[in-house]
C-alpha cells in the first residue's frame, strides 16, 4: 500500500510489458525502493513515476489500455511531477509508431504526450542498435545528466527510435550510422532510449540524479 | 559510433569460479558473483560466463549463479554453456541475464537459434564458435588463399567437419545477434588473436564478432580490434592473474585511438 498523506515514494510502472527487476534494483542501488505497480492510485500518488518498457509498441499500448493505465499515465504527466520513461516507455510517450519496417502505411497510435513519431532505425547499421554508444547532451547543464562525464556512454538495445516533431525537447542525441534523439526533457517529463539499470556507474548516476530531482527539487 | 567492449569471461563449474590451462588442472578461484561484482567496478563493458558444468544435473548452480549476479552487478552479462532448450534460455534470462550463449546445441539444431531469437529478440542470441584452422601456415609465409578453419564442437574436443565462415553465416541468418568467435589455435598461447581468423569472420557477417583466445599483452587487444575488425575482445587470464587491470587496457587503447567507455567509479 502507497504512504498516505504527502507521498515518499517513486512509482515503478509495471505494465507488464517490462523486466522490471532489473529497474528497480538499479533504483534501489541510486537511491531508495520504488514501489512496483500498475494502480492508479498509486502511480497518482507518487512523488516521481519511472515507466520503463521492452518489447512491441502495438502490444504495449493494447496492454496499457487493457490495464486502464492511458488516462493515468497522461494526468501523471500533466500534474507536474519528475517522470521518466526508459526504451519502450520513451517511445510510448509520443503520437504514432512504424508497426514495422514492410508495412510503412501501418502506423501504430502512442499516448500522443510528446508530438512526433517513433521510427525503425535506418539501414546500413546492422539493427538493432546494441551496445555502449556516445550519448551528447543538447540542455547543457540539465539535472538528469549531473555528476556524469562529457558526452558518457549509455548501454543501448533497441530497434526503433524516437522522433520528436519540437527539437526543442530533445535533451541528447547519439550517433548510429546517422544522429538520432537517445533522450528528451521537457519541464518535469523526461526519457531515454538506452537502459540506464544496465548502464554500470553512469546508469546508476541518472537514476540517482532522478531520485534528486523527485525529492530534492520539489 | 558504438564503443569497442572489453568483457571478462569466467569458467563456472558447479556454480564456481574455476582456473584452469584449457581446463586441465583446474582449481578453484572463488565465488563467480563477487568475480563479476569485482570486475563491474573495475569497468567493464559487459561480463560472460562459460558453464563448464559437466552434469547436467548441477544446471541449477548456474541459475542461482544468475540471479545473485542480477542483484548486484549494473551491466549486462551473457551466460553460455550447456544451454540446449528455449525453457532453459528462458529461465536465464528472466533471471537477469542479458544473453545466452549456445555452442554445441545450435550446431546440433540450428533452429534453437531462431527460436530463441524468435521469443527473446536477436540480441539476446549469441553464437560461439571454436574455430581450428585446417590449414596452418608456416612462420613468414604471407596468408594463402586455401587457410581455412574447421568448427569444433563440445569445448573444442570434436571436429564437426564445418567450415567456419558457413557457419557463422548460418547462424546469423537463423538469428544470432552476436558471435563468440574463439581460435583453439591461438587459446592459451599468449600469443595474440587470430586476427586473420577474425577478420574473415568480420568481413562475412554483418553482426558483431567478438574476438576470444591468445591476448597475452595489451598491443593484442589493439591487434584483434583495428587488423582483426573485433567488435569486443573476451579477456579472461591476462585479467584474472593480475597482469593488467581494465583501466590500464582502456587507457592503453583509447591512447591508440580505439573508441572505448572510459572507467569511472560507482555513485
Amino acid at each position: 500500500m502507497p504512504p498516505k498523506g504527502n507521498s515518499n515514494y517513486i512509482a515503478l510502472v509495471d505494465s507488464g510489458i517490462a523486466n522490471i527487476g532489473s529497474v528497480y534494483k538499479a533504483l534501489e542501488k541510486a537511491g531508495r525502493k520504488a514501489i512496483v505497480t500498475h494502480e492508479a492510485n498509486v502511480i497518482k500518488k507518487a512523488a516521481g513515476v519511472v515507466f520503463p518498457g521492452v518489447g512491441s509498441f502495438a502490444y504495449a499500448m493494447m496492454i496499457l489500455q487493457k490495464n486502464g493505465l492511458v488516462q493515468i499515465l497522461r494526468e501523471t504527466i500533466e500534474s507536474g511531477k519528475p517522470f521518466l520513461g526508459i526504451c519502450l516507455g520513451l517511445q510510448l510517450l509520443f503520437s504514432s509508431s512504424e508497426e514495422c519496417s514492410e508495412c510503412e502505411t501501418k502506423v501504430i497510435p502512442g499516448l500522443n504526450i510528446i508530438p512526433g513519431e517513433v521510427k525503425l532505425l535506418p539501414a546500413g547499421q546492422p539493427v538493432p542498435h546494441v551496445g555502449w554508444n556516445r550519448v551528447y547532451l543538447q540542455q547543457k547543464g540539465h539535472p538528469l545528466f549531473k555528476g556524469l562525464p562529457e558526452d558518457p556512454y549509455f548501454y543501448f538495445t533497441h530497434s526503433y527510435y524516437v522522433q520528436p516533431l519540437e527539437p526543442q525537447v530533445r535533451l541528447a542525441l547519439t550517433f548510429y550510422g546517422s544522429q538520432f534523439t537517445s533522450a528528451v526533457a521537457h519541464g518535469n517529463l523526461m526519457g531515454v532510449q538506452f537502459h540506464p539499470e544496465k548502464s554500470g556507474p553512469e546508469g546508476l548516476l541518472l537514476l540517482r540524479n532522478f531520485d534528486n530531482m523527485v525529492f530534492i527539487h520539489r | 559510433m558504438l564503443a569497442k567492449r572489453i568483457i571478462p569471461c569466467l569458467d563456472v563449474r558447479d556454480g564456481r569460479v574455476v582456473k584452469g590451462v584449457r581446463f586441465q588442472d583446474i582449481r578453484d578461484a572463488g565465488d563467480p558473483v563477487e568475480k563479476a561484482v569485482f570486475y563491474d567496478r573495475e569497468g567493464a563493458d559487459e561480463l560472460v560466463f562459460l558453464d563448464i558444468t559437466a552434469s547436467a544435473e548441477n544446471r541449477q548452480a548456474i541459475v542461482e549463479v544468475v540471479q545473485r549476479t542480477a542483484e548486484e552487478i549494473f551491466i549486462p552479462f551473457t551466460v553460455g554453456g550447456g544451454i540446449d532448450s528455449v525453457e532453459f534460455m528462458r529461465e536465464l534470462l528472466s533471471n537477469g541475464a542479458e544473453k545466452v550463449s549456445l555452442n554445441t546445441s545450435a550446431l546440433r539444431s540450428p533452429e534453437l537459434i531462431s527460436a530463441g531469437a524468435m521469443q527473446f529478440g536477436s540480441q539476446c542470441m549469441v553464437v560461439a564458435i571454436d574455430a581450428c584452422r585446417l590449414y596452418k601456415p608456416k612462420a613468414n609465409e604471407v596468408k594463402n588463399s586455401s587457410t581455412c578453419w574447421e568448427v569444433y564442437s563440445h569445448g573444442g574436443r570434436y571436429p564437426t567437419g564445418r567450415d567456419v565462415l558457413e557457419w557463422a553465416v548460418e547462424a546469423e541468418k537463423m538469428g544470432a545477434g552476436e558471435i563468440l568467435l574463439t581460435s583453439m589455435d591461438a587459446d592459451g598461447t599468449h600469443s595474440g588473436y587470430d586476427n586473420e581468423l577474425l577478420a574473415a569472420v568480420v568481413d562475412t557477417v554483418s553482426i558483431p564478432v567478438i574476438a576470444s583466445g591468445g591476448a597475452g599483452n595489451l598491443g593484442h587487444l589493439v591487434d584483434a580490434l583495428t587488423t582483426g575488425k573485433a567488435h569486443a575482445v573476451l579477456v579472461a587470464s591476462i585479467l584474472h592473474y593480475g597482469k593488467y587491470r581494465i583501466a590500464d587496457i582502456k587507457k592503453y587503447l583509447a591512447q591508440q585511438g580505439i573508441p572505448v567507455r572510459p572507467v569511472i567509479s560507482y555513485p
